[in-house]
C-alpha cells in the first residue's frame, strides 16, 4: 500500500486541507493521515482480570517483530489515553495485546472495548526481539512480562519447532499465570521446549540474586541467549547476576515498571508550553507530561516510565527533576523525558 | 503609598457597568469562573460524539457537493452541489474550524481535532489567524486601538475611532468586504499596519506572506482548478463547476461576514477606550466581554450554522469552551447579567444586520453631521 502514497497525495489536491485518508475514513474509520488506527476484531477473556484484544490495523501498517511493543490509545470519556503493550502474536498475524486490568487504560481495554471499536496506534518499537541466528534460549518472565515471550514462542513454533528453549515463568498462582495452558501444550508438542512454572505464592519470590536457583532450574543458563521481562526487581537482579557471571552479553531485558522518586514538596513551579501557549502550575512530583496533557497540550509520549524516549521535548528555560533518580538537571536546548521529569522551578517547554 | 497610587489608577468603568462596585465585579468574576469550571469538568463522551458527528456530516456534505458539481451541466446537480458545498464550507469554517482552532476540543487529546494542527478551508492560514483572532481580538475585545477587529482597519465602526475622509466609503467598503470576506481576512492577518508602525518585523511579514502564498495556491488548485478540471474531463461541466465552487465560497463569505459583524457592532454594544483596560481584573474583563458582544436568536440549526457565534457573549466569556455548551449556559449567563444590571444584547439576525449597516452609515460621516441615534 505504501507505493500508493504519491498517488493519494496527488488526489488530495482535491480535498485540501484534508488528506484523502480523511475522506476514506468516512467509509473505514481506520484511515487517518495523522494517526495509525486499527479496528478491534476480537476480545477474549484470559482469567478474571485479563483479556486478549486482537485488532486489524489500516493498510500500510508497519509489521511488528515478535517481542516488540506498541503504544495503544483508547478514548475514555471522550479523552484519548495511551499506554504501551507488548504484542503477543507472531509477525504476519493480526497484532494482539494481552492486558491485565490494573489502571484506567488497561481497565477500559479489558472491560469496555468491543469488536468493531477503533484503537489508536504508534508503529511497533523495541529491541526485545529474537536473535538473528538460532541458538539455545532462556526466557525468564514475571506476570504479564510473558506477553512478548509468547509472541516469540509462537513464532518459533511455526518457523523453527526444533529450537532449544527453556521458559521460566513466574506468577503468584496458576490462575494468575497468563498463557499457562498454551505453554504446557507447547512443551508437550515441541521436543526442544521446556516450561518451568514458578509459583511465588507457594515457593516465594524467584531468587535471581545468586546462581543457586538458575543453576538448579537451568544448569547451562550462562550459555543461553537469555530474555528477561517482568517487574523491576526481577529485571534488576538478572542484570546484576548475569554481569557478575560474565554473561551480560547474552542477556536482553525489557522493563515494564520503574519506581519514581518524588521531589520534596514545593519544588515545582509554573510550566509554560510555548507552542501551545499554555501555562500550568505544577508541583515537584508530577511528571510534566501529565501536567501538559491535563492542560490539553498534545505531547508525544511512549512508555511513560522514562525508557523509550518517545516523549523527548525541548527544554527552553529552567531545570527539571528526574523522578527516577531525584537528580535536578537541564540546560536550555536539552531534550528531556517529560514522562519522568518534574519542574524544579519555572520551566518553558517547546511544545 | 504604592497601594494608594494603584487605587488612583483604577480605570474608568465601562458605561454599562458604571453602577457596579469593585466588590460586585469581583463577585461576578467568581460566579463566571465557577460556571466555567462546572462545564469544563463535565466534558465527556457526549461532547466527543458531537464533534465527531459534526465533522463526519460536514465531510459527507463536502464530498457529495463536489461529486454533484462534477455533473454541473445539469441545473439540478449545479444547484444541489453548490448548496451542499456552501453549507459544508460554512460548517467547516464556523462550527468546526473556528472552534477547533480556539482549542475548544483540545481536551480530547486527539491529534486529528487539535488547535495546534488544524488547517481550515479558508484562505487565511490557521496560524496567522490564531494570533490576530484568538490572541489579539479575544484579549482586547472592542478596545479601540487594541482590538484590530474593530473596523478591520478599513471601516469606522465606533465613535471612539477618529473620523477620516476615507470613512465616507464605509458602506461600499463593507459591501465589498462581504463577498470577499476570506480574502479580506487573509490580508488583514498579515497586519500590514503593524509592520508600518514598526511593531511587526519585516522578517515576520515575509514568513506570513510565504505561508499565505502556499495556502492560496492550494486553495485555488482545489476550488478553481481541480474540481472544474475533473468536471470538464468527466462531463464537460468545467465552467459550471467553476461557477459552483466560486458561488459556494461567496455564499460562505457573505454569511460569515454577516454573522461576525453582528457579534460586535449592533446598537447597544459598547466599545472601550484604551485607558479603560489598565489594571483590569478578571471580573472587569468578563464585564467587557459581555458588554462588547451581542447574541443572535434562532433555532438549533441556525446556531450550528453560525458556529454558535450566535452565542457570541458566551463565546467571548469562555472562548475555549466547546461550542455545543454555549446554548446550555446562555440562560444562566443571561440571569447573571440581569442580576447585576448588565445589558445582555440579543436579537434576530435581520434586526442586528440592519442595525450594523445603519451604524456603519452614520459613522461614515463626521460626528457633527451624523443624525444622532
Amino acid at each position: 500500500m505504501r507505493w500508493l502514497r504519491p498517488l493519494t497525495d496527488a488526489v488530495s489536491t482535491l480535498t485540501y486541507p484534508l488528506h484523502l485518508d480523511e475522506i476514506a475514513a468516512l467509509i473505514d474509520p481506520r484511515f487517518s493521515s495523522k494517526q495509525p488506527r486499527a479496528r478491534v476484531t476480537e476480545v477474549v477473556a484470559e482469567g478474571p482480570r485479563s483479556a486478549t484484544v486482537r485488532f486489524r490495523p489500516a493498510p500500510g501498517w508497519q509489521q511488528h517483530q515478535a517481542g516488540q511493543w506498541v503504544r495503544v490509545g483508547v478514548e475514555i470519556d471522550g479523552v484519548r489515553h495511551w499506554r504501551s503493550y507488548s504484542l503477543s502474536t507472531a509477525p504476519g498475524q493480526d497484532p494482539a495485546i494481552t492486558v491485565t486490568d490494573i489502571g484506567r487504560v488497561s481497565g477500559a481495554l479489558v472491560r469496555q472495548v468491543r469488536p468493531g471499536d477503533i484503537l489508536y496506534l504508534d508503529p511497533p518499537q523495541g529491541e526485545f526481539v529474537l536473535p538473528e541466528h538460532p541458538r539455545p534460549l532462556l526466557m525468564i518472565t514475571g506476570g504479564s512480562g510473558v506477553t512478548p515471550v509468547i509472541a516469540m514462542l509462537r513464532t518459533l513454533a511455526a518457523r523453527r519447532p526444533d529450537t532449544d528453549v527453556v521458559v521460566l515463568h513466574t506468577a503468584r498462582t496458576r490462575a494468575d499465570a497468563l498463557f499457562v495452558d498454551e505453554l504446557d501444550a507447547l512443551a508437550e508438542s515441541a521436543p526442544g521446549v521446556r516450561h518451568v512454572l514458578w509459583l511465588s505464592g507457594e515457593s516465594g519470590r524467584l531468587d535471581l540474586t545468586s546462581v543457586a536457583t538458575p543453576d538448579r532450574l537451568c544448569p547451562d543458563w550462562r550459555d543461553r541467549a537469555t530474555y528477561v521481562c517482568g517487574p523491576e526487581g526481577l529485571v534488576a537482579d538478572a542484570e546484576r547476576l548475569w554481569a557478575s557471571e560474565g554473561a551480560g552479553e547474552h542477556l536482553t531485558i525489557e522493563r515494564f515498571s520503574v519506581s519514581r522518586v518524588a521531589g520534596p514538596p514545593g519544588s515545582g513551579g509554573v510550566a509554560t508550553f510555548t507552542r501551545s501557549d499554555r501555562e500550568v502550575r505544577v508541583d515537584g512530583a508530577t511528571p510534566l507530561l501529565e501536567a501538559g496533557e491535563a492542560a490539553g497540550v498534545p505531547l508525544p509520549s511512549g512508555c511513560r516510565m522514562g525508557i523509550c524516549r518517545t516523549c523527548l521535548t525541548k527544554l527552553d528555560v529552567g531545570r527539571v527533576r528526574d523522578l527516577t533518580t531525584g537528580e535536578v538537571h537541564g540546560e536550555p536546548g536539552d531534550l528531556i523525558r517529560t514522562c519522568v521529569s518534574a519542574a524544579a522551578g519555572d520551566v518553558h517547554l517547546d511544545a | 503609598m504604592t497601594l494608594a497610587t494603584l487605587d488612583d489608577r483604577t480605570p474608568p468603568r465601562p458605561v454599562g457597568a458604571a453602577h457596579l462596585t469593585r466588590e460586585q465585579i469581583d463577585e461576578l468574576g467568581r460566579e463566571l469562573d465557577a460556571l466555567r469550571a462546572e462545564v469544563m469538568d463535565s466534558l465527556g463522551a457526549e461532547d466527543a460524539r458531537y464533534i465527531h458527528g459534526m465533522i463526519q456530516t460536514q465531510r459527507m456534505l463536502e464530498v457529495a457537493g463536489r461529486l454533484l458539481l462534477v455533473g454541473a451541466r445539469r441545473p439540478l446537480a449545479f444547484a444541489a452541489g453548490t448548496g451542499m458545498l456552501a453549507v459544508a464550507k460554512i460548517l467547516e469554517n464556523m462550527e468546526i474550524g473556528h472552534n477547533v482552532i480556539h482549542g475548544q476540543w483540545d481536551w480530547m487529546r486527539d491529534p486529528d481535532i487539535h488547535s495546534t494542527s488544524w488547517e481550515w478551508d479558508f484562505v487565511a492560514p490557521a496560524k496567522g489567524w490564531k494570533h490576530t483572532h484568538n490572541d489579539v481580538h479575544h484579549t482586547w475585545t472592542n478596545v479601540v486601538g487594541k482590538d484590530r477587529d474593530v473596523g478591520y482597519s478599513v471601516l469606522r465602526v465606533s465613535r471612539e475611532q477618529e473620523w477620516e475622509p476615507r470613512f465616507l466609503f464605509n458602506l461600499p467598503m463593507n459591501a465589498l468586504i462581504a463577498p470577499l470576506f476570506e480574502w479580506a481576512i487573509a490580508i488583514y492577518d498579515l497586519e500590514l499596519d503593524e509592520v508600518k508602525a514598526g511593531r511587526k518585523s519585516k522578517g515576520a511579514l515575509r514568513d506570513d506572506f510565504k505561508a499565505l502564498g502556499v495556502k492560496v495556491a492550494r486553495m485555488i488548485a482545489k476550488d478553481y482548478a481541480g474540481t472544474p478540471l475533473v468536471a470538464h474531463l468527466a462531463t464537460r461541466s468545467g465552467v459550471q463547476a467553476l461557477v459552483g465552487t466560486a458561488l459556494a465560497n461567496t455564499i460562505r463569505n457573505i454569511w460569515a461576514h454577516a454573522v461576525i459583524f453582528c457579534g460586535h457592532f449592533p446598537d447597544e454594544v459598547e466599545s472601550f477606550p484604551e485607558e479603560a483596560i489598565a489594571g483590569e481584573t478578571r471580573g472587569d474583563w468578563y464585564v467587557r466581554q459581555m458588554l462588547g458582544s451581542a447574541n443572535l436568536e434562532g433555532g438549533k440549526l441556525f446556531h450550528i450554522m453560525t458556529g454558535n457565534l450566535s452565542h457570541q457573549i458566551e463565546h467571548h466569556l469562555f472562548p475555549d469552551m466547546p461550542s455545543r455548551r454555549y446554548g446550555q449556559i446562555a440562560p444562566r449567563v443571561r440571569e447573571i447579567c440581569e442580576r447585576y444590571g448588565l445589558k445582555y444584547t440579543s436579537g434576530p439576525l435581520h434586526r442586528q444586520i440592519r442595525q450594523t449597516w445603519r451604524t456603519l452609515a452614520r459613522l461614515s460621516l463626521p460626528d457633527r453631521l451624523a443624525v444622532s441615534r
